[in-house]
């Protein structure tokens, strides 16, 4: 329903822009940081990552007016194909791409890479959108909740055949999207016991947390017991957990690579192998805990400066942040990001359509997993899983990939009044 | 939508969710930024590095200004093992031109050295191979470069003087907490003695370093740096020249020469043989050359000229002499007869005029004439009888700084012997001994040991009238003059006349034993010895100095096996007074001669 409008950004949520600038310069800022060298110092060098960033700064700012003046229903209209074009790329990836540090999921263009997967979580979340936002869905049914969970299971699986596991993981995110539009709480509840059921099983033989699981169960059987609980429920609890006890410990030892156990186990303590799977985290751990309540100032980070955080422009921005602007950047970057994300939870329950919503809550998801395993994960909370931080790290890809996402949802709410 | 509606509460689920893993990261982040230290700890170990500077060792110059002892750049490639990391074994082996056990080795000794702390991997590689190793050493975290210096010696003379440099060994690092492992200590020499002086203070530099350990600059410019402060440099009292030319002279003989100049108490010259190179004990190729010098029969790192001590025979008899007319026991004018043997219970092998007053029995070497002032000194009466006058003949034989050490900046030296009243009467039994029992201190055997050094710090003595500044090697720190204490013996100085005349006649008189060796120009007063030794050939020696009036070099000369003193002691020393006083020798066929003749 396209309308005369003299400003394209008509009905916009200013905030929304404003954090997302804020976002993308600070992260240009501290990307220059990482990178800085005091011999070296040309903000316009295109060989370097804050050179390239700029072209993806503005390439970015072009692909929102691209956005802004696209009619808003293009996206529901069009999500099936572009879902279907983006898993072509994926799966193109694996075959013609590029193999960087193990994975192949780049495309060389030029001197530019392009990763596919970035712009698979847009098209995932259109095409859920899409498909729970027509008024015919109800989750409570069998086949739509199965064809939902394909849906985002597919570019998953794909993405995890390009060995890039941190990107695949992100489609966990649609959990949250899902509990929203309907699905159980126990998801969430179930999803927790499972983590803490696999840290338990790592950290201890897997008898004893069996033997815990059938102890609380007697307590809580003994606590209700007047109630007349079913003795089966509980037998059906025991044996899913102890199932599932032994199939972590199964998975850890056989199916998980190597290094994937090392960070695993240098997460949980068990490990402390600071030259090779340790080494990332150790030194993040230093560069931010060195800087203090105010930080080591703009530029004065040594451990950014000279370079012992590897991956500190991309997946180690946060990094940077922490040395250079202390406990109060921290918290400053932190509060944005919440802010953010609980602004787009704030759009989306306010639109009309549900495509609307669902696609809000998606982006709102998507970017609070890659904030939580990022940041996590520099201060030792996550294992090493490497993914941008939005709108932070450096790479055209990750930056192009949210600012398509963000600036999409941010098209939608300008013109949620109007019924699409 | 309606539908929904329930669902729409579930929003605050999500945002209960996002808001408790951003408070999590927000106390993870108070607690390592704020609250915990270690991580600014381990962040300033990360990047700052403390480079110690070594300051340039003094430099040692000859008394004429020519460099002895200089400073070549060398560097020690250093370890921090924990830094290391992805190490290219091989390459590290090619550049450093070390076999694979041998890095394994010196890696391991790193590692139980310390961790943390940096020590030496490899010591002293050369200018050429630090070119090469410095393009290639950011690819090897955890190692750096330490410039050092290793000494120099431009002439490859007096290496028993100068001493060594090495690294320090535990018991110094306890004794001096200045010295840090794999620090240079002077270990010999005027090295040892002088290492305050010489070393300097170390300077400490802090620079900032990346994660390749490439400098990245200084910490906060420097504020916390300690500048290095140099090493002082030396002036020896040594003229190298005349070193360098007594070693030649003394090459494949046993024995020493020294030389000093009589007013001042500076040594010129102070040669034992057989000596080494002192190149050879610089660096890496020290241990393994010490262990071979050491091995070596031939004993080059024994210092003769200060640690070998003899009976030096006849040249001992002017010291009966002198203290004969101090105990006034004698007058100059004073004969005694020696008509050879049987005439005296040490008779004379050579035959002379008879009787011959003292100038005369120094000048033709009388030995009834000095066994019969000896007599005189022991058996003189008095009170305390003979002991009492042997100690008082020993007071005044030690007054000339035999028996003694000099206290002085001379490497290990050796005190030498004049027995004690003690000595003899354990032997011998108090009242047990006479003048007869110890008749060979008269001519100088017996008990007696009187170093090379002391010998020539006699004819210091005698040149000088009654008086000596205890012999030195060094003469200036920077432009300090350095002092050394004056000692004066117990004889009157006029009584050194008559002595002094003998002297004289010894080259200059008709019967003179050096008569022989009267050098051109130059008057000069000596006394031949012969030590007579019972495990071979004797031992030729010989004292002088010159010129006689106004000396400016008196002189020592010992070499072992040698027969007669005239035949090798004497022309060496007229050799090496001529070199010293005219720069040049009048005879080179003799110099030819001694050079080339092997006495091993």
């Amino acid at each position: 329903m396209p309308r005369p409008s003299k400003n394209i950004f008509q009905n916009t949520d200013r905030t929304l822009i404003w954090l997302y600038a804020i976002l993308v310069i600070a992260g240009w800022f501290n990307i220059y940081a990482a990178v800085y060298d005091e011999k070296h110092s040309s903000i316009f060098d295109i060989d370097v990552n804050y050179g390239k960033q700029l072209i993806w700064i503005v390439t970015s700012s072009v692909l929102i007016f691209v956005i802004m003046m696209t009619d808003p229903k293009f996206f529901q209209t069009f999500s099936y194909p572009i879902y279907g074009l983006v898993m072509i790329a994926l799966v193109a990836v694996i075959f013609m791409g590029r193999e960087i540090s193990g994975s192949k999921s780049w495309f060389q263009i030029g001197g530019f890479s392009l990763q596919p997967a970035e712009f698979a979580k847009l098209a995932t979340s259109l095409v859920v959108a899409t498909y729970l936002g027509n008024i015919k869905r109800n989750l409570e049914r069998f086949s739509t909740k199965v064809i939902v969970i394909l849906l985002i299971l597919v570019p998953c699986v794909i993405i995890l055949a390009q060995n890039e596991t941190g990107s695949a993981l992100v489609f966990g995110a649609f959990v949250l999207v899902l509990f929203r539009e309907g699905l159980s709480g126990v998801i969430l509840i179930l999803g927790l016991v499972a983590i803490i059921l696999f840290i338990l099983t790592l950290l201890f033989h897997k008898f004893i947390v069996i033997a815990l699981i059938a102890t609380l169960l007697v307590v809580i059987y003994y606590y209700f017991r007047k109630k007349k609980p079913k003795i089966f429920l509980f037998i059906a609890l025991f044996t899913v957990t102890s199932g599932f006890v032994y199939s972590v410990d199964y998975a850890f030892e056989k199916v998980l690579q190597p290094h994937q156990k090392t960070r695993i186990n240098v997460l949980l303590g068990k490990e402390t192998d600071l030259r090779g799977a340790g080494y990332n985290v150790h030194q993040s751990l230093i560069a931010i805990g060195s800087g203090g309540f105010w930080g080591k100032g703009y530029l004065n980070g040594t451990q950014t400066k000279y370079n012992y955080v590897p991956e500190q422009s991309t997946d180690f921005i946060f990094c940077t942040v922490g040395e250079e602007w202390g406990f109060i950047g921290s918290l400053l970057v932190i509060g944005a990001y919440i802010f953010l994300l609980i602004r787009i939870i704030q759009l989306a329950e306010r639109q009309r359509s549900a495509f609307s919503r669902i696609y809000g809550y998606s982006v709102a998801s998507i970017m609070f997993v890659h904030f939580m395993i990022n940041i996590g994960m520099t201060i030792g909370l996550m294992p090493v899983i490497g993914i941008p931080l939005p709108f932070f790290s450096y790479g055209g890809s990750s930056l192009w990939g949210f600012t398509l996402l963000l600036f999409v949802f941010i098209k939608l709410d300008s013109l949620r009044h109007d019924l699409i | 939508m309606a539908r929904k509606d329930h669902n729409a509460a579930k929003r605050y689920v999500i945002i209960t969710i996002f808001l408790v893993v951003a408070s999590v990261f927000l106390l993870r982040l108070f607690y390592i930024q704020v609250i915990s230290d270690k991580y600014s700890f381990l962040a300033e170990s990360n990047v700052r590095r403390i480079i110690t500077q070594y300051p340039p060792r003094g430099v040692i110059y000859d008394r004429n200004g020519k460099k002895m002892v200089t400073n070549e750049a060398a560097y020690d490639l250093m370890i921090i093992p924990r830094q290391v990391k992805d190490l290219d074994t091989t390459e590290l082996c090619h550049l450093l031109d070390l076999d694979r056990s041998s890095f394994d080795t010196r890696l391991k000794k790193a590692r139980e050295f310390s961790l943390y702390k940096s020590s030496i991997f490899l010591e002293q590689i050369s200018q050429r191979s630090y070119g090469y190793l410095q393009e290639k050493l950011f690819r090897f975290p955890g190692f750096f470069v330490q410039p050092r210096t290793l000494r120099q010696y431009p002439y490859p003379a007096a290496a028993h003087l100068l001493g060594y440099v090495g690294e320090v060994n535990q018991k110094e690092i306890d004794k001096d907490t200045y010295y840090k492992s794999g620090d240079y200590i002077g270990k010999g020499g005027i090295e040892k003695f002088y290492e305050e002086s010489l070393r300097g203070v170390k300077g400490e530099k802090i620079i900032l370093v990346d994660v390749f350990n490439r400098e990245k600059g200084s910490f906060e410019n420097g504020r916390f740096d300690k500048p290095q402060v140099p090493g002082l440099d030396l002036t020896s009292t040594l003229d190298i020249e005349l070193q360098v030319y007594g070693e030649a002279l003394m090459s494949n003989k046993r024995g020493s020469i020294v030389a000093i100049e009589p007013a001042t108490g500076e040594i010129l010259a102070l040669v034992s043989s057989p000596t080494y190179d002192p190149n050879l004990l610089i660096g890496r190729i020290r241990s393994k050359n010490f262990a071979l010098l050491a091995a070596d029969p031939l004993k080059p790192l024994f210092n003769r000229a200060t640690q070998a001590a003899y009976p030096t025979g006849s040249t001992f008899k002017m010291i009966n002499g002198l203290v004969g007319l101090q105990m006034g026991v004698i007058i100059p004018q004073t004969r005694f007869g020696c008509s050879g043997k049987g005439s005296s219970p040490i008779a004379c092998s050579h035959s002379h005029a008879t009787p011959l007053d003292l100038v005369g029995a120094i000048e033709q070497s009388c030995n009834p004439y000095f066994w019969n002032t000896f007599r005189a000194i022991i058996e003189r009466g008095g009170e305390g009888g003979t002991n009492a006058n042997y100690v008082k003949w020993r007071e005044h034989v030690m007054s000339f700084g035999f028996g003694e050490r000099f206290d002085s900046d001379l490497p290990a030296h050796s005190k030498g012997n004049i027995p004690s009243e003690n000595y003899y009467n354990k032997i011998y039994g108090p009242k047990g001994w006479k003048s007869m029992t110890i008749r060979s201190l008269s001519i100088g055997q017996g008990e007696l040991l009187i170093t090379p050094l002391q010998l020539a710090n006699q004819a210091v003595i005698i040149a000088n009238k009654g008086f000596y500044i205890t012999p030195h090697i060094v003469k200036k720190v920077e432009d300090h003059v350095l002092e050394f204490p004056k000692k004066t013996t117990n004889i009157k100085p006029e009584y050194f006349d008559p002595v002094i005349e003998g002297m004289y006649e010894v080259f200059q008189g008709s019967h003179g034993t050096a008569r022989w060796y009267m050098m051109e120009g130059i008057t000069a007063c000596g006394k031949t010895g012969t030590v007579e030794n019972p495990h071979g050939k004797d031992h030729s020696l010989f004292i002088a100095y010159a010129p006689a009036e106004n000396p400016k070099i008196a002189i020592a000369i010992v070499v072992e096996n040698a027969g007669f003193g005239a035949t090798w002691a004497v022309p060496m020393a007229t050799l090496m007074m001529e070199k010293y006083l005219k720069g040049k020798v009048s005879r080179p066929e003799k110099e030819e001669e001694i050079k080339s003749a092997n006495l091993l």
